[in-house]
């Protein structure tokens, strides 16, 4: 059955008439076809209720003519029934369908990074001018050994102790794992060229390495394996400086992904491994996982894969009980485990998994660290995390937490162009980041996507080490899991607890 | 505090390779190891140091319970070898294989396959759950049945059709979220030529299984049909059942006079229409 849409707009475009040249860039540069050209009035004319937000068209127009912003009419104002469930209805009753989104959790819920403030020194401990002494933020990631046995040949000084085998980054942040499919072939590439060119490693996500890649960022690359097992083959898997297991994303914790047909295009496909135009479907769990036991078995077989050469992480979702599934997958053999929160974002999800499930990461992280180290394993990985990482200071945070390093997805997207408009399970992306339509993705330059990412993460980095001075701390080892840099404010008791961190003024 | 309980079973005792190397003996390119005092990654220690030593073919005896058997052998120059076991191995014999040959002289554990890009695997008995896992390549024939969770998200590209021949029967979700390649069951091992697993092919969105024997509608997942054999299919079967009927000792054509079904995905997109934007 049709319906007339009761939907409102959600944003609303203003031209300034009188700046407007009638140019046509708006109309040629949104995707999403809000835009046209009245030849008979000469005049540009606007679809709102097409209109996603994403920004693209006032970027781009060369008169500054155009504002778009939230539509400012709306149902009368009621805090329970907010127009957002009002839509949400609205399109359900229309549509009979899951609401589909992507990004990450939006609702409001308490942001623990910004109820935790950073210490610095005075007069008892001097701070460090970071400008002037040497800072540390080179991190290792992977399994330490108990206890290190060295030797003394001469001058030289020798570890005698076998070491696992680690990753090196030059800077505590990677790029989270964000698959060739559900982004652009150029959104992909600038991630691993950026990763390379700073000395850290960006993910593969699940849609597999493009051939063409493999030889060239080797070192710099994380690939995935996930449920679906799309393009995992021995090479693959011996392309990479780490392999990540893929359990759950804090996006959509306990789902499986669906990348849809019409995006299996032929490179996608070639990529993946599946014919042109199939879903692309991963199960919700790996079908040869179903306890720590499984897992254990496929960390070992990946290791046996690759000849014990390359570090196995593990990604799970934060969820209720994280710090004992943690406990289970360090004992199952990983040698690093990336928690992903519930702010982490995807490429698609139903709205009611990236709004209800799953934990916060600030709570996951404290509550994995704190078990890890009371049964005295926590040197047996390192823990990533990720899920809304937003500025340096989120970072600093994360690693007072206990993190050895965070992933950064959505902004690292931001740093190429993102604007957070909730419509890359569209497929349309203005910004040439989340589609496969090779008018759209054109619009991504590599090299000016990885420049802007080295940028970013220079800019935090420098940050970092300015936080650490202010602290009167050289490394960011000195950091990790240090919590008594941090202080809590507006935090109840019992948040402070898990969080492990006194309230400030204590 | 708790105490320190931290064992890594798997790599706990793992001894060097130089003391191991005692358990192999190398006549030209045969390698012949004897696993009964060897743990997991010993097994495959040993066999990727004979291969690297020139041996084309290892023979495994006194297997008993070893996982990932030929695992390790993704080799720089892509050589191949051929692989004999006599024992029972452990999990995932085969995982990720990548073009060798393995013959086992007994029965499987769970997950032979699994994973597996290329080459062909040979089990003159049953195996365990999650047979053929996420196939990609090659080919596997199991002589009986099977477990739980065969072929699961089986998939293939252009080609690269991987292809699970099983002399017997299955139990529950064959061909679950299948996605390509091809499962032939051939249920030598019924009396009355009736499959009793539930759940054939939910999710499936690709390849093709075929049956000899019968299953009732209900035992089929929803995304699957069934759909009449055709002059193609019988090709296919010759030649997959040909060389199954080789390897075990049985008539193809006595296995091929009886009725066959075949199931096929009714579509690509099997969950294309639940969501709306
Ligand atoms: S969808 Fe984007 S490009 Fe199109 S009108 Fe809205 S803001 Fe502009
Ligand atoms: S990646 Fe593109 S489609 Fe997705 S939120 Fe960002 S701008 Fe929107």
């Amino acid at each position: 059955m049709k319906f007339k849409t009761h939907l409102l707009p959600e944003f609303i475009v203003k031209r300034d008439e009188d700046r407007c040249t009638r140019c046509k860039v708006c109309v040629k540069q949104c995707p999403f076809g809000v835009h046209s050209y009245d030849e008979e009035n000469d005049r540009i004319i606007s679809r709102e209720e097409l209109c996603v937000g994403c920004q693209r068209c006032v970027v781009y127009c060369p008169e500054n003519a155009l504002i778009v912003e939230p539509y400012p009419g709306g149902y009368r104002p009621n805090e329970y029934w907010t127009g957002e469930y009002i839509r949400d209805i609205k399109k359900q009753s229309e549509s009979g369908g899951v609401i589909l989104t992507s990004t990450g959790a939006q609702r409001r819920l308490k942001i623990y990074w910004d109820h935790i403030l950073l210490n610095a020194s005075q007069v008892t401990n001097p701070s460090i001018d970071p400008l002037r002494e040497p800072m540390e933020l080179r991190t290792f990631l992977g399994r330490k050994p108990d206890a290190l046995e060295i030797e003394y040949e001469g001058e030289d000084v020798k570890i005698k102790t076998e070491l696992y085998p680690n990753l090196l980054i030059e800077t505590p942040i990677l790029f989270a794992g964000m698959s060739y499919g559900a982004i652009s072939y150029n959104a992909f590439k600038s991630l691993a060229m950026a990763a390379k060119e700073f000395g850290t490693l960006f993910n593969t996500g699940e849609g597999g390495l493009p051939r063409e890649m493999r030889e060239e960022f080797k070192d710099c690359t994380i690939v995935q394996c996930a449920s679906g097992r799309f393009g995992v083959d021995p090479e693959y898997l011996n392309s990479a400086a780490a392999i990540e297991i893929k359990i759950g994303q804090g996006a959509k914790p306990g789902i499986g992904g669906h990348l849809p047909g019409e995006k299996v295009s032929a490179d996608i496909s070639a990529t993946r491994m599946i014919p042109e135009g199939t879903d692309a479907l991963s199960p919700a769990p790996h079908h040869d996982i179903y306890s720590i036991e499984d897992l254990s078995m496929l960390i070992y077989a990946l290791k046996e894969a690759t000849n014990y050469e390359k570090p196995v992480c593990v990604k799970i979702a934060a969820v209720h009980n994280v710090a004992a599934i943690a406990s289970g997958i360090v004992r199952a053999g990983a040698d690093i485990v990336a928690i992903d929160g519930f702010r982490g974002g995807t490429g698609a999800t139903p709205k009611i998994m990236r709004e209800h499930v799953g934990i916060p990461v600030e709570l996951a992280l404290a509550a994995v660290d704190q078990r890890l180290r009371e049964e005295r394993i926590r040197h047996k990985c390192s823990i990533i995390v990720g899920g809304g990482i937003r500025c340096a200071a989120d970072v600093a945070k994360a690693v007072a937490l206990g993190a050895d390093a965070v992933y950064i997805g959505t902004a690292a997207l931001i740093a190429l162009g993102c604007t957070m408009c909730q419509r890359c399970h569209t497929g349309k992306c203005a910004w040439g980041i989340c589609t496969q339509d090779p008018k759209l993705s054109k619009r991504l330059n590599p090299k000016v996507g990885a420049q802007r990412l080295v940028n970013l993460l220079r800019g935090w980095s420098l940050e970092l080490k300015d936080v650490l001075g202010g602290m009167g701390i050289n490394a960011i080892e000195s950091l990790r899991g240090n919590r008594d840099h941090l202080r809590g404010v507006g935090l109840e008791e019992w948040e402070l607890e898990v969080l492990g961190i006194k309230g400030a003024g204590e | 505090m708790l105490p320190v309980v931290f064992r890594d079973a798997f790599l706990e005792g793992v001894r060097k390779i130089d003391e191991l190397i005692e358990h192999a003996s190398i006549e030209g390119d045969v390698a012949k190891i004897d696993a009964s005092r060897l743990n997991h990654k010993e097994v495959n220690d040993l066999m990727r140091e004979c291969v690297l030593k020139g041996a084309k073919k290892l023979i495994l005896k006194n297997v008993c319970g070893q996982r990932y058997i030929g695992t390790r052998l993704h080799l720089p120059e892509g050589k191949k070898v051929e692989i004999e076991i006599y024992g029972t191995p452990g999990n995932d014999l085969g995982a990720f294989l990548d073009g060798h040959r393995i013959v086992l002289h007994g029965n499987a554990q769970d997950g032979v396959g699994n994973t597996m890009n290329d080459g062909e695997i040979v089990v003159e008995g049953r195996a365990g759950d999650v047979v053929a896992m996420a196939m990609r390549g090659g080919k596997i024939f199991i002589r009986d049945d099977v477990g739980y969770r065969t072929a699961i998200h089986m998939k293939q590209y252009m080609d690269k059709i991987p292809v699970l021949v099983v002399g017997g029967t299955s139990q529950d979700f064959l061909g679950e979220y299948m996605a390509g390649g091809m499962v032939i069951l051939l249920g030598l091992t019924l009396e009355k030529l009736k499959h009793r697993a539930y759940y054939i092919g939910t999710g499936m969105h690709g390849g093709v299984i075929y049956l000899r024997g019968e299953v009732e509608k209900y035992q089929l997942g929803k995304e699957v049909g069934v759909v009449d054999m055709e002059e193609e299919d019988w090709k296919t079967l010759e030649k997959h059942v040909g060389e199954f009927s080789s390897y075990f000792g049985y008539d193809a054509d006595e296995i091929l006079a009886e009725k066959f079904m075949k199931l096929l995905p009714l579509t690509k997109r099997p969950y294309g229409r639940i969501y709306t934007y």
